[in-house]
């Protein structure tokens, strides 16, 4: 069969994975990054191993609770990031994934949010093991609507969960559902995930 | 050299009975229209009548309680909207409640149209709870139904979990309140015996696609003398009960999928019987740490429901998919929204167990053999899921 749901790149990195962490003690990870949570369906841990002179990842392993997407998406990025300075890894994007893969369905885009967040996990992992705590980039959540307490961060999951409208996003997080005055603000990010994400 | 493909996704959709297949291509050039007066309408007209006899007497109905839909969700879609229905504007509706009462395992199709009414008319729908097999709480039901209950609305057999209620009792604590009783028969008719009469209930969904006949073609059983009021308005058809130009061709091989069916059933449901036995054996020899779902005995006799510690169930969907196995799951990520399967979770499944689910529901051409190699290969992608997974350690 031909027409699958996901592109052939996709197939490809979830019929045969790379890099999958099978064996966690001999692996010796420098760093470790686990996110996500099985309730909601995925979770993934990625695991790097540094080379020290050149600061770049030597080998990166994974392994992931989720869909074919998520499979696909932390093989792919496993891939990508092998020899990539520690700096520029730090700074993939979901977006540099999805691309690689060609493309992901548009309800399949967190799993490529989790990948990039696992991976950011295990470096920050592996800058606090290190003593370079300078180097870790506090990504401080900011509170849209403080009568529910949702933060950006939060919007943002949404976003690629799937809200489109305000209305969707409410339902979500419940976001201005008290006071409302969040509301102009809360619009203006959405737009802004959408267009980070989707456009 | 093409893959052989294995279909055990019957609940979902089933493959058109090559007899039904024959009726209907033979039919492709009656084109008159029934309601026509002339030779070429009348045709038809004695082809659809013919089909309506047949429907009613596979379930025990008259012909004229029978009335043809485009679909199952359309069928309960006309039941629902029957309920909030205003006897000021509406000469249909007697005095009764107005309030609908459901449960939260029923298809989409009841549960977001009963969330929709209530949301746009303010009637009050009360969803009840089931137990961990799905079957209906009885005091819950019970409970829930009072002077203002206008209609209960239960399917009969769940198409997820398999899960067969006890229709014939939860029917008469809806009348014993003075309730009409509707249930989405869309998974039972044609695969286990029903007869409305014996049952005692006023509304009942039937789908052809369910049952080896085409898509598209459903009939709604409405008892004579019981109120009703169409829910696609503008034409004299069906009685005026359900407006639009007769899908006589539908119609005409619905007819002959309970012809089909009544010759059929009963050795088929055995035949299931025995091939899931040998499937959940099979399954739960070389698998460990799985669950199965749903009732262990009140059960359509092709469904089995599983879950897989520790894995994803849109994961295994498609390693099989590889494999040329085509089976369903329950989780959140197949189908792009959060949650996984409100039916699981309705049955107190853990999430983390309903996530790893994964439905098979098995058909009249599947057998022994195929039940075999798709037990080896689902041990095969379990085995190699778990292998990546963050959750499952041994």
């Amino acid at each position: 069969m031909n027409d699958w749901a996901y592109t052939d790149k996709v197939k490809k990195h979830f019929t045969n994975p790379k890099n999958i962490l099978t064996d966690e003690e001999s692996f010796k990870a420098d760093g470790k990054g686990m996110v996500g949570n099985v309730k909601c369906g995925d979770q993934m841990l990625m695991a790097i191993k540094v080379n020290k002179d050149s600061d770049t990842i030597e080998d990166c392993k994974w392994k992931t609770y989720g869909c074919a997407s998520a499979i696909a998406s932390t093989s792919v990025l496993s891939v990508m990031v092998k020899g990539m300075k520690l700096s520029d890894a730090y700074h993939i994007t979901p977006k540099d994934i999805t691309k690689e893969l060609g493309s992901l369905p548009e309800h399949k885009i967190h799993c490529s949010v989790l990948g990039d967040k696992a991976l950011r996990a295990a470096i920050d992992d592996y800058y606090e093991k290190s003593n370079q705590e300078e180097k870790i980039e506090k990504d401080k959540a900011k509170i849209i609507c403080q009568c529910m307490s949702v933060t950006d961060h939060e919007i943002e999951h949404s976003v690629l969960e799937g809200a489109k409208t305000y209305l969707a996003l409410q339902e979500h997080t419940k976001l201005g559902t008290v006071c409302g005055q969040c509301e102009t603000e809360a619009r203006k990010l959405l737009e802004e995930y959408k267009r980070k994400h989707f456009s | 050299m093409t893959q052989k493909r294995i279909y055990m996704d019957h609940n979902a959709t089933t493959p058109l009975h090559e007899e039904v297949k024959n009726t209907m291509i033979e039919a492709l050039s009656l084109f008159g229209n029934p309601s026509s007066l002339h030779s070429f309408g009348r045709e038809s007209r004695i082809a659809v009548e013919e089909a309506r006899e047949k429907v009613a007497s596979f379930i025990g109905a008259e012909a004229d309680e029978i009335f043809f839909v485009g679909s199952g969700s359309e069928a309960n879609n006309t039941v629902l909207s029957i309920t909030p229905c205003n006897p000021e504007t509406c000469a249909c509706q007697s005095e009764c409640g107005r309030e609908i009462v459901t449960t939260k395992i029923e298809h989409p199709c009841i549960l977001e149209t009963s969330k929709c009414i209530s949301k746009k008319e303010g009637t009050k729908v009360t969803f009840i709870d089931v137990d961990k097999f799905g079957k209906v709480k009885i005091d819950s039901l019970k409970e829930a139904i009072n002077e203002k209950t206008g209609l209960v609305s239960i399917m009969m057999a769940n198409n997820e979990i398999g899960t067969i209620q006890n229709i014939k009792e939860l029917a008469k604590i809806a009348h014993d309140k003075g309730a009409l009783f509707h249930t989405d028969a869309v998974q039972a008719v044609g695969k286990i015996p029903v007869d409305v009469k014996d049952l005692d209930v006023d509304f009942l969904t039937i789908s052809a696609h369910k049952m080896y006949g085409p898509k598209g073609i459903g009939a709604l059983y409405v008892k004579r003398g019981v109120a009703f009021c169409p829910f696609i308005h503008g034409g004299h058809q069906e009685k005026g009960r359900r407006a639009g130009t007769e899908n006589t061709l539908g119609i005409i091989g619905l007819g002959k999928t309970v012809d089909m069916r009544k010759k059929e059933m009963v050795k088929e449901e055995r035949n299931l019987l025995k091939l899931k036995s040998i499937l959940k054996d099979e399954i739960s020899k070389n698998i460990e740490d799985i669950s199965f779902n749903g009732h262990p005995t009140d059960c359509l006799a092709g469904t089995l429901n599983v879950s897989f510690d520790g894995i994803e169930g849109e994961a295994i969907l498609l390693y099989l998919d590889l494999e040329g196995i085509a089976v369903s799951t329950g989780s959140a990520c197949a189908s792009g929204s959060l949650d996984p399967s409100h039916v699981l979770l309705a049955t107190s499944v853990q999430v983390e167990k309903a996530h790893g689910s994964v439905r098979i529901s098995l058909g009249k051409n599947n057998t022994e053999e195929e039940v075999r190699y798709v037990a080896k290969k689902l041990a095969e992608v379990v085995k190699k899921t778990r292998s990546m997974s963050t959750v499952y350690k041994k």
